[in-house]
């Protein structure tokens, strides 16, 4: 295979590079890696590599009743999440990509917005927010804010969708008597799904992972796993939680090779 | 049914069409009228506007001002899948996730023909482009000329009143391009569809077209049919666009033109008085000797510059008294040559009376 | 060429149907916005209005009075400062470190074929998209006194008394130059992948050494990538908020931790809301400032993939 952008570098020097490029990599990977091993350890310790094996730790995940509840939470907030902010997302993205409205970079900004404002400062303010509406402590509430975090994501991967997509051919779809909404579905869609659907699953993957929004505005009944992973963690170090967290980062494998899947196909 | 077009083509009536693309003017009041049937070619330099001007009239890019009559009909704010105005894209734009029949049976299908009818359809346009058979193939199974002969069998199908081609053999090889310019050319003959082509080859617009449009930045600057542009060009512009020109400068002054201190003989009107361009086409040009001088010929007295032979014909390089040059194009001829003197040399150009054009110097 | 038209008053053309052209063009915008409203009104409604809000509320003091006094005290009380100073300690030390470790990772990457490449990107994708909170619980576990780090290294016999590693000011630079690692990698590799081998080979085709295309030529075009990293890690960094908490040890206190106390703990909603004003004022300024020299956005590590 060809080196395609070769640094002009001695044999050496570039296996100094690929060695340390190799450490940085470990240091990115391992800490996931030891927490999926030791999920399986059968002892309240955590040792590492484990002594003995066992799914206690997963049992006692599943078996409790406040962590399953936990889990249901999210997974609704996060599928709503997902479904609310997808179409809303590429309606905008959709928007801005035809690109004739005026103060687009307002809107750019705008919609991006909650990724660059500190997350603590949405989550008091959203909390704030809710108080006076009686939205904390709701499903709706979380969706919302779910939502709106997730929404960038989704509005900037189909935009970068539509940019690589020929809108010429919408053109022509509406040319030959389709009309707008129409050639969006029967042409355009199908061509960007790929970055449609990638964008539902960063959707759900931002809302299912979401922490500091959440510890403002969810609890009781809606108490998010996350959240109540988080106070776990302030307390004490429980092994339920390595089980929780190789159930996590499988969520993202699973996830990141659907969407690579997904556009594998097309 | 297709071959119905004939009689439903309409005519198209641009006038007064203004398009600014934020503060910068990028057509001028255009005005133009394309006759039932026609074939008319838009043919200018890169940002002349062409490409702007058909999307105005498919409806993608909306005017500042101005209207657009199909057959009467005011249509510049119809949105675009209403106006039945079929258009060809530079690189059509198949669609990659249907197939060939699908791609051309879409416009029927916005227009909900019953499937029966659409196969039927679908099958004559397929064999009008001379791609029988091919309605399973994948678009990207296709070379570049099958692609293009289904961009515009999924056009012609719907039948609409009017065809547009933005440079739609631009992407094609020679031998292939020259191949579908006839092909083009006979289909309009068939089908008789308005048809409005741009193009930036002048030679692809001489031989396809009925009339030809000739725009310069955001202008049209002379409309005719391809020969009397060629012959009878209006402005300096289309006179250095379309072959090849010298100018040489005239005045005219009581009702006759004149070069220095010699009367042109001209068969055309005097234009009104002033400075002009006399337009000198390289093959108008001819060596004549003393006798010839009198009758309807202007001679030019010129000292030869290089002679470039070219097999059959040559070129030669010629410059006027006032150190203008021009060229000279003629068949290798033994009279011809004959009368060529040897670069450096004295020598007087002809031009006949009738080839006298002028075009105002701006 | 004149066209027959209408002259008017003045004797300008009066230009057909500008009318209903402009009503066609408003027609459209609308459409538009009404695409996007929904996300615009929601992302109003949830970060704007509550900032304004809490904008507004930063402006008085206690006794419901206007006065400076939340922002005053940033100067006046010793543990604001120290505050501050944390976290831009933490920033610095965590930024500086994704420079060092990131720049040899993007480096190998951009160097290697396009199949390794992209296995190896998935070292940098899988984290990036694995919740903070798992791994700031797997550095606590790596990291605490009796964690693996230290069990392992008195079982070798290399120490005697465990290291201090978690729950201070090491253990949050650790854990959070982790999660910010992918943040700096992406745009850096991203703007390698754009450097133009030509150019290489013309640097050494000139003369120049390895060393010299290196700090001349690939290094010089690497840096608006560095620098949107950069840009991105620093700011991620001031406003931070998990892996602090949980891995700072009550020690470690940082900007978004405040705040968090402020308003939770003491329901000081005027000091809380100054906190984040003034935090808000330093990420926009910081992000301006980049996007003024630069004319990028830093947005841009989101959408590649
Ligand atoms: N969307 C746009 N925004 C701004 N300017 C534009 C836009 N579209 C076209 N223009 C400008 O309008 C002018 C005319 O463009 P147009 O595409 O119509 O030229 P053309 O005659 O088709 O040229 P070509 O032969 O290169 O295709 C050009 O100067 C171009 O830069
Ligand atoms: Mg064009």
């Amino acid at each position: 295979m060809s080196m395609e952008n070769s640094l002009p570098i001695s044999h050496r020097q570039r296996l100094w590079l690929y060695a340390l490029g190799g450490l940085v990599m470990l240091f990115l990977i391992a800490p996931s890696v030891i927490i999926v091993i030791m999920s399986f350890s059968g002892s309240t310790l955590l040792e590492f590599p484990p002594q003995e094996w066992s799914l206690r730790w997963y049992e006692s995940y599943f078996g409790s009743v406040e962590w399953r509840d936990a889990t249901i939470v999210s997974v609704k907030v996060a599928v709503m999440t997902a479904i609310v902010a997808t179409p809303l997302g590429t309606a905008a993205a959709y928007a801005i990509n035809v690109g004739t409205l005026r103060l687009t970079g307002a809107i750019n900004a705008l919609l991006t917005a909650s990724l660059i404002i500190p997350v603590i400062l949405i989550g008091i303010g959203t909390f704030f927010l809710y108080a006076r509406i009686g939205l904390n402590n709701t499903l709706t509430g979380l969706v919302i804010a779910h939502t709106v975090q997730a929404l960038p994501l989704v509005v900037l991967t189909v935009l970068s969708g539509l940019r690589s997509y020929d809108m010429n051919q919408e053109k022509v779809a509406r040319n030959l008597g389709a009309g707008r909404f129409s050639a969006f579905f029967q042409v355009t869609m199908p061509q960007i799904s790929f970055s449609i659907v990638s964008g539902a699953l960063f959707a759900f993957i931002t809302s299912f992972d979401e922490v500091v929004v959440s510890l403002f505005i969810s609890g009781g009944e809606t108490t998010t796993l996350t959240r109540r992973m988080f106070n776990a963690l302030r307390d004490q170090i429980d092994p339920t939680i390595a089980a929780i967290s190789t159930c996590l980062i499988v969520l993202s494998i699973v996830l990141l090779s659907a969407a690579q899947l997904f556009g594998r196909e097309r | 049914m297709l071959l119905s077009l004939a009689q439903s083509a309409l005519p198209i009536g641009i006038s007064g069409v203004e398009k600014r693309f934020g503060g910068v003017s990028v057509l001028h009041d255009l005005s133009l009228d394309v006759a039932a049937g026609e074939f008319l070619t838009l043919l200018g330099p890169s940002g002349s506007g062409k490409t702007t001007l058909l999307m105005i009239l498919a409806g993608f890019v909306r005017a500042n001002a101005g209207s657009i009559k199909v057959g009467g009909e005011e249509i510049i704010t119809m949105p675009p899948h209403k106006r039945n105005i079929g258009m060809v894209f530079q690189n059509y734009a198949l669609f990659p996730h249907m197939n060939v029949f699908h791609n051309i049976a879409f416009p029927l299908k916005q227009r909900r023909v019953s499937a029966a009818e659409t196969a039927e359809r679908v099958e004559r346009a397929l064999d009008l482009v001379q791609l029988k058979g091919l309605g399973e193939r994948r678009v990207d199974q296709l070379s570049g000329g099958q692609r293009q002969r289904v961009a515009l069998a999924r056009v012609i199908v719907f039948e609409p009143r009017i065809v547009l081609m933005d440079e739609p053999l631009s992407a094609l090889d020679k031998s292939l391009r020259e191949h579908m310019q006839i092909e083009l050319r006979n289909l309009h003959r068939r089908l008789g569809m308005t048809t409005v082509y741009v193009t930036h080859d002048q030679r692809e617009a001489i031989t396809m077209s009925d009339r030809v449009a000739v725009m310069n930045a955001g202008r049209i600057e002379q409309i005719d049919q391809p020969e009397a542009l060629y012959a009878r060009p209006t402005t300096k512009f289309v006179a250095g666009f379309i072959g090849e020109s010298s100018f040489i400068p005239v005045e005219c002054r009581n009702d006759s033109v004149w070069y220095e201190d010699r009367k042109l003989r001209m068969a055309a009107a005097a234009p009104s008085a002033g400075r002009h361009l006399m337009v000198v086409r390289p093959e108008k040009l001819r060596v004549i000797d003393g006798v010839e001088q009198a009758g309807d010929v202007n001679a030019l007295p010129a000292i030869v510059g290089d002679v470039i032979y070219q097999g059959d014909s040559f070129v030669c390089y010629a410059t006027l008294k006032d150190g203008r040059q021009v060229t000279l194009r003629d068949y290798c001829r033994s009279d011809v040559l004959a009368k060529l003197p040897a670069p450096g040399e004295p020598i007087t150009l002809g031009i006949d009376a009738q080839d006298v054009v002028l075009v105002a110097d701006q | 060429m004149s066209i027959a038209g209408l002259r008017d008053n003045d004797g300008r053309k009066s230009a057909l149907n500008v009318h209903a052209l402009r009503a066609d063009a408003q027609r459209e915008s609308l459409g538009l916005l009404a695409l996007l409203s929904p996300g615009l009104v929601l992302v109003f409604a949830v970060i704007i209005v509550p900032i304004g809000w809490l904008f507004w509320l930063s402006l008085f003091d206690e006794a419901g009075q206007l006065s400076a006094a939340n922002y005053a005290r940033f100067f006046e009380q010793a543990s604001y400062i120290k505050t501050f100073v944390t976290t831009f300690k933490v920033a610095f030390v965590v930024t500086g470190a994704c420079v060092l470790f990131g720049y040899p990772l993007a480096c190998m990457l951009s160097q290697l074929p396009r199949r390794a490449a992209s296995i190896c990107l998935i070292f940098v994708i899988l984290p990036f998209w694995t919740s903070v909170l798992v791994r700031t619980y797997a550095w606590l576990v790596i990291l605490q006194r009796k964690g693996l780090i230290n069990s392992w290294l008195i079982d070798l016999g290399v120490i005697s008394q465990p290291l201090p590693l978690a729950n201070n000011f090491a253990g949050v630079v650790i854990g959070m130059t982790h999660i910010m690692l992918p943040f700096l990698v992406l745009p850096l590799y991203a703007s390698m992948k754009t450097i133009d081998v030509d150019c290489l080979r013309a640097g050494m085709n000139l003369g120049a050494s390895p060393a010299a295309t290196f700090r001349q030529i690939f290094f010089p075009l690497s840096l608006p990538g560095l620098a949107s990293g950069v840009v991105i890690v620093f700011v991620l960094c001031l406003g931070f908020f998990v892996t602090p908490a949980l891995m700072g040890g009550g020690k470690v206190i940082m900007w978004a931790m405040r705040m968090e106390q402020t308003t939770s703990l003491y329901s000081n909603w005027g000091a809380g809301a100054a906190l984040g004003v003034v935090l808000l004022g330093v990420t926009l300024a910081l992000l301006g400032l980049f996007q003024r020299l630069l004319g990028a956005r830093a947005t841009g590590v989101w959408s590649q993939r």
